[in-house]
């Protein structure tokens, strides 16, 4: 055997978040609104999901746009400019385009030169499928400084005549900027899929039924709310707790709990399975926001940080969990 | 193997702790949704901690046959037989 042996790069020991930024459209729809389409009521769907409000983005709104308006908030925050940032990964399923990605528009609207940028499809677990991604990248030495997007206008894919889902899903951006750091500020992955359940949450044409009969209806989701329940609740708890354990931390050392924004009724039970202390500060940035799938845990976050419920250093358990059925579950310092 | 009663009065405080439904409600005669006010999610909550409690399984397409109290009760003491 010849030939020359080749360099390996090291990246950084550790890696943190470093700054934050949300985006919320600006048009606020109401329960009796979403109620214009379905047979329910307001109290009906606070009682069965805590949604008060969700926002819709405006009919010429894109993915980009909002996943733009986000990410420059989330560079400020970290006083970072576009121009160090060497990655960009965007977590979406609602970037209606099979090509190109969101993530290479972004870079470029956002002036980041030339970065790595793609996008990935984890539904709701997006945004922490894309965090456990930046931190690997980083400390791997493939990249220096990653935007992570969660980014969706479910508008568009939601059929806003289903019962099962159209009080639930919302539009919007959550960006966060993710680097190198001195101490650990992202805990050990936990992630995993079960495609046993494919069904529980999907889509329910695919896009080719639209080239072989042009007037079918366009496809949108479906859910399984009982099933989806009750994975979230009792396998995404152990998933939850296992992400604890990977980062040596305890529910007495949590300072918050983000979980994916999905129901309230879930974040619920959720907290009961895993015994959280009252001192724990739990995201409930669903009441208004509504589920928007892989933007909802920097969303949540960017809200906690707006009204001064967590602070920079605090430690936060995150769990992102959706259709596939995916899940990703991690310990992070707040930036 | 648990008998009927035992089954209706564990079931019983089940609904309590999950829906605060009094343990005296809890009758075979009544229905989960119309007379209990459980709805599809308690109605999970109940159903897996029943599960847990009287180590059997019961699958998200046989949940929604359990109508009655009794429907359960019948439902567990066969799953467990």
């Amino acid at each position: 055997m010849t030939g020359a042996r080749l360099t390996p790069r090291r990246g950084a020991e550790y890696a943190s978040i470093l700054g934050v930024g949300a985006y919320r459209p600006s048009r606020v729809v109401t329960n009796d609104e979403i109620c214009e389409h379905i047979d329910s009521s307001d109290a009906w769907i606070r009682e069965r999901s805590g949604i008060i409000t969700r926002h819709f983005a405006a009919p010429d709104e894109s993915v980009v746009d909002m996943a733009a308006a986000a990410s420059e908030k989330a560079l400020a925050a970290a006083g970072i400019s576009a121009d160090q940032v060497d990655a960009v990964i965007v977590g979406t399923v609602t970037h209606l385009w099979q090509t190109p990605s969101a993530a290479a528009e972004l870079a470029y609207r956002l002036g980041a030169g030339a970065p790595a940028a793609f996008d990935i499809s984890a539904a709701c677990a997006g945004f922490s499928y894309g965090l456990a991604l930046a931190q690997d990248m980083i400390r791997g030495g493939s990249a220096t400084c990653v935007i992570v997007v969660g980014v969706e206008k479910l508008s568009d894919i939601v059929d806003p005549t289903d019962r099962g889902t159209a009080f639930i899903f919302g539009d919007g951006a959550g960006a966060v900027v993710v680097g190198a750091s001195e101490t650990p500020g992202i805990g050990p992955v936990v992630w995993g899929s079960d495609g046993a359940q494919t069904e529980a949450i999907i889509q329910d044409t695919p896009w080719d039924v639209l080239r072989d009969d042009p007037t079918h209806k366009f496809p949108s989701l479906r859910m399984s709310g009982p099933q989806v329940f009750r994975w979230a609740v009792y396998e995404m708890a152990k998933a939850a707790q296992e992400a604890l354990d990977a980062a040596g931390v305890s529910v007495s050392d949590l300072d918050a709990f983000i979980p994916h924004q999905a129901n309230m009724r879930i974040t619920d039970a959720m907290m009961k399975k895993l015994a959280l202390p009252d001192s724990v500060v739990v995201a409930r940035d669903i009441a208004e926001t509504g589920n928007t799938s892989a933007a909802s845990i920097p969303l949540a976050m960017g809200r906690m940080l707006e009204e001064g419920q967590i602070k920079s250093g605090d430690v936060a358990l995150m769990i992102g969990f959706g259709a596939g059925l995916v899940y990703s579950a991690q310990v992070v310092v707040v930036p | 193997m648990a008998d009927q009663q035992e089954i209706l009065s564990g079931l019983a405080e089940i609904v309590n702790e999950v829906a605060g439904v009094p343990v005296d409600s809890v009758q075979l005669d009544k229905a989960f949704t119309d007379d209990l006010d459980i709805d599809s999610l308690s109605m999970v909550e109940v159903v897996v901690a029943a599960e847990e409690k009287f180590s059997v399984k019961i699958p998200d397409d046989d949940v929604k046959d359990l109508r009655t109290v009794g429907d359960a009760v019948t439902y567990i003491a066969q799953a467990g037989a």
